[in-house]
């Protein structure tokens, strides 16, 4: 490993920097509010000859995955970026180049999504493409952000399986701190070239999603071939047994880089905590400042970050919440009508386990509400009050705001 | 050398037996356009008829590459085939998108015009069978004054076409050619010159739909005839800004023997409720368009 190379980065350079060092060889981009400093950024180092990759101006978010798609089917490595609108406007790729089973890899800086308008930040907008069969990781820092693009093309290429790295719109896109960027030397030897399945040539034609039937069918040669059924179960199958290739790249990463990622979540004091916080992205880091204040109080209080949310680390997660009590639940995103997303899954994870914990849901920082650390500190003090109610679970989250 | 049924590629890229309807152009058009490109190519296709015609896994009856793509983004696919060929240095391969008019004139009209305007490297083919016919015959921006769809089941439409190579024209590409399936030699020489072009060329195929626009089976070609022999259709290329008539156009040009367009009109049951006032529309636009057209062909 090579000296730290420290450097002042906001969120959308550690991830152009990330896409860089990952040698990717076509970006398509669409320019959105936060996310336009990466193309920014990309564009520059494409022009400026610092980056030896195609870089299509797309008219659209739609285009630009749409680029990605059939960029990676000629087997380059290939990268994009968006937020909010462009995100939802990508809805439809998002589901094409999962269901192709394409290693593309997607930065969304997470912005509010509309009506009314909005450009600053909640999670809203990753949320919404849950279901899109891609792996979603969110970073809580730009050093994660880097380390995290890096990763992301190990992990797709290894199980043809997208990757979505997600970060705090503003509270990291454009905001600097020292970021140790890993040298292109040691990335290479952590990343080798990408190495398609399969070559599309015309000497041996292969045609790419074709219509499929539900049921399986027989090829010319008589070899019964899957339905579309089969290849959704592939799908789900290859999330499902990606966490050990996940934590097996992140503790490689670590092994080279001195940053270990060997794991789902990011634990804090969760060793005698019986009270713990969860929150995704930057919020865990706020988070730990809450349970700081809490600690000072006398409260035994932990954090679980949650750093990959799809796939869901469900069994990981009940070893890790066993000694909770209370468990808290800070949502930047709303399932409307139900509750925060995070805290639906958790409850999932938990039921059947032992662990008989009250659960509270928060709806903080919509829109770019500001979140302070006191905030979640009294929302769990507040939830710790509650637990006199002998309530487990209730049925909707509380809302930090002004109704 | 003038191309004949002779000098055609031996070599069929469209194998015998595919899920079309019968009598359809556009397998007659598919044949002959992968025959001009002897089969180097990577073709991108939407949500189309010719989606049906590439088969259902695991069967295909055609026998080039082939990346199905979502209805809004061929013109995106193709500009990624490109890009990714190009970031590998992959050379020889002609990145072909191939799109209906709905696919074309309306919802891939965004993603066409952005790769257009990139000057991407590719050839772009619209068959215009003039409505969505893949769903079941619908109006398209494609649909013409007066015809009974899907979607305008009892009055027909009631606005006329998009004139979509003018929309290309505004893009400033190099080559941009009209042809016509039931004129296969004709189009089979355009796509040759495409093919030894660079930069973005499109190519309008005319694709008469027998379930669509409602004719027999047997009558696709004449049809497709009736359509250059009235100026319904009119077959031109525009070559680095050059505008020419080629074939039937061309002779019928020089002859004047324009038919009537009603003679058109009246061998389809899609214009079974069309009124005399439409018709005469539909004249004085066909006669707007053919004037200029020979204007165009004289001035260069």
């Amino acid at each position: 490993m090579k000296k730290a190379d420290i450097q002042i980065l906001d969120g959308n350079n550690a991830a152009a920097q990330g896409a860089k060092l990952s040698r990717v060889q076509v970006i398509a981009a669409y320019p959105i509010t936060p996310q336009s400093p990466v193309t920014e950024k990309l564009s520059e180092l494409v022009e400026g000859g610092k980056l030896n990759a195609e870089y299509v101006t797309v008219e659209s978010e739609h285009s630009a995955l749409a680029v990605c798609t059939s960029a990676s089917i000629v087997g380059a490595r290939t990268f994009t970026a968006t937020s909010s609108h462009g995100l939802a406007y990508m809805h439809e790729m998002l589901h094409w180049v999962a269901g192709t089973r394409l290693p593309v890899v997607l930065v969304c800086v997470n912005r509010a999504i509309g009506a009314p308008w909005n450009v600053l930040n909640d999670q809203q907008d990753s949320i919404s493409q849950r279901d899109t069969g891609w792996i979603q990781i969110y970073a809580r820092n730009n050093q994660e952000i880097v380390d995290s693009v890096i990763q992301a093309y190990k992990i797709a290429e290894a199980l043809y399986v997208p990757v979505m790295v997600c970060y705090d719109g503003y509270i990291l896109s454009h905001t600097e701190m020292p970021v140790d960027v890993p040298a292109q030397v040691d990335v290479d030897r952590f990343l080798p070239p990408y190495k398609p399945h399969t070559i599309l040539d015309p000497a041996n034609p292969k045609n790419y999603n074709l219509v499929t039937l539900a049921n399986p069918r027989v090829n010319a040669e008589g070899v019964l071939c899957h339905g579309y059924m089969e290849l959704r179960y592939l799908l789900q199958e290859a999330l499902q047994d990606s966490k050990e290739t996940i934590m097996k790249v992140g503790r490689e990463f670590g092994e080279l880089f001195g940053r270990n990622y060997g794991r789902m979540f990011w634990e804090d004091r969760l060793d005698d905590a019986d009270i713990i916080i969860v929150a995704m992205g930057s919020l865990a880091m706020e988070a730990i400042v809450a349970a700081d204040m809490l600690r000072k109080e006398g409260h035994k209080a932990g954090v679980l970050g949650l750093r990959v949310f799809r796939p869901f680390p469900k069994s990981e997660l009940v070893r890790a919440l066993r000694k909770a009590r209370l468990i808290v639940v800070f949502d930047k995103n709303i399932s409307y009508g139900s509750e925060g997303a995070t805290c639906s899954e958790i409850k999932s994870a938990l039921y059947g386990s032992s662990i008989n914990a009250a659960i509270r849901n928060f709806i903080v920082g919509l829109g770019g509400r500001d979140v302070k650390a006191r905030e979640l500190a009294e929302a769990v003090n507040k939830s710790l009050l509650s637990l006199k109610e002998d309530i487990l679970n209730k049925e909707y989250p509380e809302w930090i705001c002004y109704i | 050398m003038k191309t004949n049924a002779v000098s055609l590629t031996e070599t069929e890229y469209v194998l015998p037996g595919n899920r079309l309807c019968p009598g359809c152009a556009l397998s007659l058009a598919y044949r002959h356009i992968l025959k001009a490109l002897e089969g180097q190519v990577i073709v991108t296709v939407p949500a189309s008829c010719l989606t049906v015609l590439h088969g259902m896994y695991p069967v295909t009856s055609v026998t080039v590459p082939c990346v199905n793509t979502p209805f809004a983004s061929t013109g995106a696919s193709a500009s990624g085939l490109v890009a990714g060929l190009k970031a590998l240095g992959k050379k020889g391969l002609t990145v072909v998108a191939v799109a209906g008019d709905g696919g074309t004139h309306d919802i891939g009209i965004q993603a066409l015009s952005g790769a257009a305007e990139r000057q991407t490297d590719f050839i772009y083919i619209c068959y215009d069978n003039e409505g969505y016919m893949n769903t079941g015959n619908q109006r398209s921006g494609s649909t013409p004054l007066g015809a009974i769809s899907g979607t305008t089941p009892i009055l027909g439409k009631q606005q006329n076409q998009k004139d979509i190579t003018a929309i290309m024209e505004a893009h400033h590409i190099p080559y941009i050619a009209t042809a016509s399936a039931c004129h296969p030699l004709d189009l089979y020489e355009k796509v040759k010159k495409a093919k030894a072009m660079k930069g973005t060329r499109f190519i309008y195929v005319f694709t008469p739909c027998p379930p669509g626009w409602r004719f027999p089976f047997s009558d696709t070609i004449k049809i497709g005839e009736l359509a250059v022999q009235t100026a319904w259709t009119v077959l031109y290329e525009i070559e680095n800004g050059v505008f020419r008539l080629t074939s039937a156009s061309e002779s019928l040009a020089r002859k004047g023997n324009l038919k009537p367009v009603s003679e058109f009109i009246e061998v389809q049951e899609r214009f079974k409720s069309i009124s005399e006032k439409q018709i005469s529309e539909l004249q004085d636009w066909v006669n707007a368009r053919w004037q200029l057209y020979l204007k165009r062909a004289s001035d260069s």
